[in-house]
């Protein structure tokens, strides 16, 4: 079963908050995870292997590096169902 | 000869079995109150365990900290972190130089929750599942970095490790730090959150742990002639030590001195105390030698006393041997009959009450005796608080570990 983009935002959203205290609706598809939400390597890291297992998905390392904001993983988790 | 600063003690931080934080914790310890509950989870049904019953902490972290650190650190960071602040809160929130100011606490036995729920997801899903934030948060050292990382303590921060004597060889340290120089503050003490099935199967299969499940409250009797052995209790215990000079500089309010830390190792057994006491002895005598105290001054001991057989009565003849006379008129307290024992946290949480019992002038109850061993030789203080003699006054906490470890601190009234 796939998730649509509004449940991974929502679903990813959760997790941010989780980890940083921040609130949900304070992660926003243009948000940035480094410079607006101000997460750093091993938090991201955190946050990755959380949304792996929640959406069922494998997000490589190399491809952490790409995912700036939070609309671009939800954008990769998006194709990354299949 | 360089002049070596006194240290005293200007905060005090706890989280207990007996209370969320100082002034709730001694006021059950002077009430004579029992950490002990039973389990309250399937612990005893699932996984068959003999002991039914501990001494958990009174007030979650997860009623004081948000989530983010809780999902940040182990419990036993978690407690050093509440202690700690608390502390801090309790010393005046000092202006201090961040290079000037440590931080020493120590752990007995580390992240195991962490570690133990790692193992379980490993098991369960893969390497992939596992947190990048597991070895950070089950390392030994992970709450004196947590405590260094909150005040910016960068003069050292230091996890010394000798099993139950974990807390009152940290708060040692911490004044090390002070007396050569190293530091004007530092942030000292133990922790523990060891309330998990596997530890406690493993401390009953050494057959330390007391068995008495019909009556959790009524466990830990430490030097009554029925103990059967102590009761694991969880919690932290954090007092904020500094050179006297700076304390006066600086208009603190000081609850007491350390004025005397001796350490030595039994070197005899990996968990049973040398029959002898001598290393006991000799950790007390240089604690005692340090501290340039008289042994008359000397009115209250805080026993490390766990509510073994054996344990017991060692260190009571010890303490009658190194003293001889002048023990009688010492005002001997067990506290581990209400807290039960908190591992590493212990030598910290007992350094804490008897810092108090010098400020307050009245020594903490011991609890549960019904019938003290015929063999103490020592007064001990049963059911209520005993008031302590105006004027200069002194007193002892020992505290030892598996592994044959021997501390005691010698704390002066102010």
């Amino acid at each position: 079963m796939a998730y649509s983009e509004q449940e991974i935002l929502a679903g990813l959203a959760e997790i941010v908050s989780e980890e940083t205290g921040l609130p949900t609706d304070s992660v926003l598809p243009e948000k940035s995870f480094t410079d607006d939400l101000d997460i750093d390597s091993l938090s991201m890291m955190t946050i990755v292997t959380l949304a792996e297992e929640k959406f069922d998905v494998r997000i490589p390392d190399d491809e952490v590096k790409n995912l700036a904001t939070v609309g671009d993983a939800v954008t990769f988790i998006t194709g990354a169902q299949a | 000869m360089s002049h070596v600063p006194d240290v005293v003690v200007t905060g005090l931080g706890a989280t207990t079995p007996l209370g969320g934080d100082i002034p709730s914790t001694w006021a059950a310890a002077l009430a004579g109150e029992s950490g002990a509950r039973p389990f309250d989870n399937d612990w005893v049904e699932t996984y068959g365990l003999p002991v039914t019953f501990a001494a958990t902490i009174k007030v979650k972290p997860e009623d004081v900290l948000p989530r983010p650190e809780l999902k940040r650190m182990d419990p036993s960071a978690q407690y050093a972190i509440i202690a700690a602040r608390e502390a801090w809160a309790d010393a005046g929130s000092p202006e201090v130089d961040g290079d000037r100011l440590g931080a020493v606490v120590s752990s007995g036995i580390g992240g195991i929750w962490t570690t133990l729920d790692a193992w379980d997801t490993l098991k369960e899903k893969g390497a992939r599942r596992i947190l990048p934030m597991t070895v950070p948060m089950l390392m030994p050292n992970s709450p004196t970095a947590y405590v260094s990382l909150e005040l910016g303590a960068r003069a050292g921060a230091h996890a010394l490790v000798s099993a139950c004597a974990s807390g009152a060889e940290a708060i040692g340290y911490g004044v090390e730090m002070i007396r050569t120089g190293r530091a004007d503050i530092v942030v000292a003490g133990g922790t523990e959150a060891t309330i998990h099935p596997m530890p406690i199967a493993a401390f009953a299969a050494s057959r330390t742990l007391s068995l008495r499940n019909d009556d959790p409250e009524g466990a830990s009797r430490p030097y009554d002639v029925d103990r059967d052995g102590f009761v694991i209790g969880e919690g932290a215990g954090i007092v904020v030590l500094e050179s006297a000079a700076h304390a006066a500089a600086r208009g603190a309010r000081v609850y007491a001195r350390i004025a005397g830390v001796g350490l030595s190792a039994d070197g005899y057994h990996i968990t049973s105390p040398e029959p002898s006491g001598d290393g006991q002895i000799r950790a007390m005598r240089a604690a005692l030698e340090e501290s340039e105290i008289a042994r008359i001054d000397v009115v209250h001991v805080n026993a490390h006393a766990t509510s073994t057989v054996v344990g017991d009565l060692i260190e009571a003849r010890s303490i009658r041997g190194l003293l001889g006379d002048e023990a009688d008129h010492v005002a001997l307290s067990a506290t581990k009959s209400m807290t039960g024992h908190l591992l590493g946290g212990a030598g910290a949480l007992e350094t804490i009450f008897t810092v108090l019992a010098l400020h307050d002038r009245q020594a903490p109850p011991t609890i549960n005796v019904e019938n003290p061993d015929p063999e103490l030789v020592l007064d001990l203080v049963r059911d209520k608080p005993r008031a302590l003699r105006d004027g200069d006054i002194a007193a002892v906490n020992n505290s030892f570990g598996f592994g044959g470890h021997n501390v005691a601190l010698v704390v002066a009234s102010v």
